[in-house]
């Protein structure tokens, strides 16, 4: 793909480096054109579209609950937060009430989700900054996350859990005494990996100062999630616009004043203390019985059971599996907090059961979009940073 | 389109409305969310006064994005969804531009973060962005031909 870079003038001899596409670094498929001074950044540009699968197009093609499985494969990281977004919107369409539990049940999920990607992000922003013993721990927590998707949704990463209504499935007993034990050991191993970072003499140098972003620049250029509250700006949608009851929820949103990346760390570290702080208050808010779907008989499927005795459940389950439902024409925007910030889902009904247009505003490809804010000016060391800082997820930018 | 309230007037809707109703074309309310709709002369103007007015004051620009209403004429909608940080509130904002030759003033002046938006509404819907500096594909390569979002795109891709 040709994309041409105009040298600035005094530039001197400056060169163009590219970066990616196939890069461990830019985590997925991302190519940045980095135009160089000697080792100081000038111009960088970043290239995106190599995972472009044309999933709001497919959308189109699919019933409303079909899209679902889309959503889980734009943030392969924090699919439930995905699902959450989605599900939201068409129940807004529809005028849908989840029952109180699914809804507990859907926070308890979304933030497990929120912990186990800023894992994911700690793990390679290290590695990426050259610290390979955390990457091998924060995986290791990870994977008891994944543990308890697997137990609740059948599938580690996939998970497609919530659905159109409320829930796919009751989750199994038990499966909150998986997720004490994981409260329960947790909140120490996290003190270890601050014991391996937050002092470290390499890891400050790598990331104090880098990659500044005032809170004015961050908010005209759309940056939202961990990396504007890192400026100072305290949007979080939790909080501004409360969603699945999380108005119900006692929580701080974290600001730094710093906006480096050292300060992006740091609000990570403390976001996942408040998630584990949610998860505790959502345990013990979550009936043990109760139902996990929205009283609408078109549009959830009914229960298999009914499904075999009841002549009516049978029809709906018939019309559902056949020809989806048809909400009302009109159009929503639905935003909710994933971990990388505001995911925002926007929903266009014609009246037919297939939407007439999805579009999912993903975080990361607006936050990609101020990279070039972060590092120009700095070295080129520094450009790796700067990309692992803003926690990118390639599925999510080029959908 | 579907629960149209007239009556109950939104505060941003009465706000616009009190400094120019000439500006606005239409307001609707669909599941609480305000949509305001505005002729497509008139966009720059009253996204720069959303913007910068001290008591609406949207100063983030969270999506921007189109509809194709193909063979419906005028074709495309370009629809601005946005929110105040300070006030709290949001609001989307739409434009309406015909099917042969569609374009729509660039927000960019106003929201820097447009930038890329555009850049992907040209390439998947094939509408131009008057004013935008670098009004390039974004997701698509260069020399693809075509714009895949518009419904008279086939779903399996051109061959």
């Amino acid at each position: 793909m040709a994309m041409t870079i105009d040298t600035p003038a005094g530039a001197g001899e400056a060169m163009v480096l590219n970066m990616g596409p196939q890069h461990p670094a830019t985590h997925g498929v991302l190519r940045v054109a980095v135009q160089l001074d000697g080792e100081t950044v000038i111009q960088a540009k970043p290239d995106i579209g190599y995972l472009h699968t044309g999933i709001e197009k497919s959308c189109e093609a699919k019933t409303y609950s079909q899209a679902i499985t889309l959503t889980d494969r734009m943030d392969y990281l924090s699919p439930l937060s995905n699902n959450l977004g989605y599900c939201l919107a068409v129940e807004k369409l529809l005028g849908l009430q989840v029952p109180k539990r699914a809804q507990y049940i859907r926070v308890l999920l979304a933030e497990l989700t929120r912990i186990a990607s800023h894992l994911v992000w700690l793990g390679t922003h290290a590695i990426d900054l050259g610290a390979m013993s955390v990457f091998l721990y924060c995986f290791r927590e990870r994977e008891e996350i994944m543990k308890i998707f697997e137990m609740v949704a059948g599938q580690r990463m996939m998970t497609s859990y919530f659905r159109i209504g409320g829930l796919a499935l009751e989750p199994p007993a038990g499966w909150l005494d998986r997720v004490a034990a994981f409260l329960e050991s947790f909140p120490a191993r996290l003190v270890e990996y601050e014991t391996l970072l937050t002092e470290n003499r390499i890891w400050k140098m790598r990331t104090i100062g880098v990659g500044v972003i005032s809170p004015e620049d961050a908010v005209a250029w759309g940056v939202s999630g961990p990396t504007l509250r890192a400026s100072g700006i305290p949007y979080d949608v939790r909080k501004y616009f409360p969603y699945s009851s999380y108005e119900e929820f006692s929580f701080e949103v974290p600001t730094r004043k710093e906006s480096d990346c050292y300060a992006r760390y740091l609000l990570r570290l403390e976001e996942i203390r408040q998630s584990l702080s949610i998860v505790k208050q959502a345990m013990g808010k979550v009936p043990a019985e109760g139902p996990i779907h929205a009283d609408a008989p078109g549009i959830v499927p009914p229960q298999r059971e009914k499904m075999k005795t009841e002549m009516e459940a049978l029809i709906y389950h018939f019309k559902i599996y056949t020809e989806g439902f048809s909400p009302p024409p009109g159009q929503v925007y639905q935003r909710v907090e994933s971990p990388r910030g505001e995911m925002g889902c926007y929903v266009v009904s014609d009246g037919t059961p297939k939407p007439f247009r999805v579009k999912f505003r993903t975080p990361t490809f607006v936050n990609l979009q101020a990279l070039p804010l972060l590092c120009t000016g700095s070295l080129v060391a520094d450009v790796v940073a700067c990309i692992g800082t803003l926690d990118i997820v390639l599925g999510e930018i080029d959908r | 389109m579907a629960e149209t309230v007239e009556t109950q007037v939104h505060p941003v809707a009465a706000r616009l409305a009190a400094w120019d109703s000439a500006a606005i074309s239409g307001t609707e309310t669909f599941r609480g969310e305000l949509t305001v709709t505005v002729p497509r002369e008139q966009l720059t103007r009253v996204a720069g006064f959303l913007r910068h007015d001290p008591e609406l004051e949207f100063d983030f620009l969270s999506d921007l994005t189109a509809t194709d209403h193909f063979p419906a004429e005028p074709r495309f909608a370009v629809i601005y969804h946005m929110l105040s940080i300070r006030h709290r509130h949001v609001l989307n904002l739409r434009t309406w531009t015909e099917g042969a030759n569609p374009s729509v003033a660039s927000a960019t002046s106003i929201w820097p973060t447009a930038n890329w938006h555009e850049r992907e509404v040209f390439d998947l819907f094939g509408i131009r962005f008057e004013g935008h500096p670098d009004l390039t594909r974004l997701l698509l390569p260069l020399d693809w031909e075509g714009h895949p979002l518009r419904k008279d795109y086939p779903t399996e891709g051109p061959r």
